[in-house]
């Protein structure tokens, strides 16, 4: 079940995408999932659909990465839908039943919303499996510069901090809990079964160890954190300076082009 | 019968997807009521994979456990208590304590086989004992004691189920030699007492040469020796040639006989090299 956490895990191939430059990804994906809720029609939203699955190819990541995705978010999608096809009572009637009553608009609204959550995973799904976790919180500390004038320039290195910093942990404790689970299941502890209450109980023995570990980590990280001289943003210079290439601009201009492509067909159809 | 026998177990992490890795194949063995037996190999050649499977907690992809001559898989629904027939200990153990006090902790593993009070109580103070933590600390909080005697108290949790098997992945790790001696003398002592089996994953020679009685070496996820102490590091090549080193007291006793020295065959700790140099010594004066 932990294994299918796969948000914030960088999968190296080395592929156009995984080149460009991460502001371009991350304004271009914001640009994306924009214009994939506007499309009101099955056009437009065809449309976005097969620029996404050309940047999924273009990826060079498995597909089946990009189902694992998909499975873990499959309640939210049947959750979505069910209310949609539930609650939408304009069109026609398809079926009826007691209070239950499903029209035509309903179903389509609930496809619809199934595919626009999809595609919004799965965009972010090639930012986050393209890009490192550092060049994502380096971007988002590029990209919040202007906030600088305001007085803010800690407080966004700080949070970019916060971030890259978040975001490194979330494999390491993933990995923790199953090895404590692992650990109390060897000495009988008994997950799965029980009502609620005893369901919860159970979790303290894994909840206690990895609140501790992760406090002793947070000591560790800072102290050689400190051992390296870090002290905030101020004056900080990087290693590997992001940069706007000729790619770069490509990319946006056919993205820029895509999607107005859809806009047009929103107004059309 | 053997108290325990593995037979072509065999297993794959990740089977059908393109990460699909063969973590161990086609592994046999068996190991007979009250041994010590070391396993010992290379990072990532599948030790701890396989003392997994040993209680359960990993299904085979294929081949059996039989304990007591019974596949542990026989009943999946029932794999709770194998666990408390073969005790596993994982590394850093210290790191599951989780309870208020230590005699709780410890209490955790009989708790959970729904023993009766007095039974548990018996059972915590006997582990206690037999780990060597003294009485004052069980109601002290697990995490003020230090790091050896959390080691210690975390190895006692799992004896106190009285398992038929017990099950060390590297247990001396990150300690310092004082520690490594106290918990390595006390799982000797465990066994001696209760005459339980217990296996012992280590990458440390020397904590091997101490304790075990047998060792098995892990190759690629194969096993590739199992045999007493003295016939595996007599064949100190081929441990090299597959990342493992002897004994330091054993690389000395070799270098000793390539340069005419005779000393004993089949040296391996401290305490052996030692008479065996004063037995030559001695003759060494008799003939001056």
């Amino acid at each position: 079940m932990l294994n299918d956490i796969t948000f914030g895990q960088f999968i190296p191939t080395n592929s156009s995408i995984h080149r460009a430059d991460p502001r371009t990804k991350l304004i271009l994906l914001v640009m994306f999932i924009v214009f994939a809720f506007l499309s009101n029609n099955a056009f437009s939203l065809g449309l976005m659909m097969a620029f996404l699955l050309v940047l999924i190819l273009l990826s060079k990541i498995p597909f089946s990465m990009y189902l694992k995705n998909l499975k873990t978010i499959l309640p939210i999608i049947l959750f979505t839908s069910i209310l949609n096809a539930l609650y939408i009572k304009t069109g026609a009637e398809l079926f009826s039943f007691w209070i239950i009553t499903i029209t035509s608009d309903g179903v389509w609204r609930a496809v619809f919303m199934s595919v626009r959550i999809s595609m919004l995973i799965l965009s972010s799904a090639i930012f986050s499996y393209s890009s490192t976790p550092t060049a994502i919180t380096n971007a988002i500390e590029s990209l919040l510069k202007p906030l600088n004038r305001l007085g803010l320039e800690s407080a966004v290195h700080t949070m970019a901090m916060t971030m890259t910093i978040a975001l490194r942990f979330i494999p390491t404790l993933i990995e923790e809990t199953q090895k404590i689970m692992n650990a109390q299941k060897a000495r009988g502890a008994d997950m799965e079964s029980g009502g609620l209450i005893k369901r919860v109980k159970a979790l303290l023995p894994i909840l206690i160890p990895l609140l501790i570990s992760s406090v002793r980590r947070a000591y560790d990280l800072a102290e050689a954190m400190e051992c390296r001289c870090y002290n905030g943003g101020e004056g900080r210079t990087r290693l590997n300076k992001m940069r706007y290439s000729i790619m770069d601009l490509i990319a946006t201009i056919l993205f820029v082009i895509v999607c107005s492509f859809s806009l047009v067909l929103n107004i059309l159809f | 019968m053997s108290l325990l026998k593995v037979s072509h177990l065999s297993y794959t992490y990740g089977h059908g997807t393109p990460f699909s890795y063969d973590a161990i194949t086609d592994i046999n063995f068996e190991i007979e009521q009250g041994e010590i037996v070391g396993i010992i190999g290379h990072t990532g050649s599948g030790k701890s994979t396989l003392v997994q499977h040993l209680n359960g907690l990993i299904k085979p992809s294929e081949g059996n456990i039989f304990l007591d001559g019974k596949d542990i898989w026989e009943n999946p629904k029932k794999i709770s208590q194998i666990r408390f027939q073969v005790g596993l200990v994982f590394q850093y153990p210290e790191y599951q304590l989780f309870e208020e006090t230590v005699y709780k902790d410890i209490a955790f593993g009989p708790t959970n086989m729904g023993l009766s009070h007095s039974e548990i109580d018996n059972r915590v103070i006997g582990a206690a004992e037999m780990v060597g933590l003294h009485r004052n600390l069980l109601q002290k909080s697990p995490f003020d004691l230090s790091g050896g005697e959390k080691r210690r108290a975390a190895i006692a949790g799992v004896m106190a189920m009285q398992p038929k098997i017990i099950v060390l992945d590297e247990p001396t790790a990150g300690l310092d030699p004082a520690g490594r001696d106290i918990i390595l003398s006390r799982i000797k002592q465990y066994r001696d007492t209760t005459g339980s089996t217990v296996i012992i994953v280590s990458h440390s020679m020397e904590d091997m040469a101490k304790t075990a009685e047998r060792i098995l070496v892990m190759n690629k996820g194969k096993v590739e020796m199992f045999d007493t102490v003295g016939n595996v590091f007599s064949h100190a090549e081929l441990l090299e040639s597959i990342g493992l080193n002897i004994p330091q007291v054993t690389q000395i006793a070799l270098r000793l006989k390539d340069l005419g020295i005779n000393v004993d065959n089949n040296i391996y700790t401290v305490e052996q090299m030692k008479n065996s140099l004063l037995k030559l010594m001695g003759r060494g004066q008799k003939n001056a």
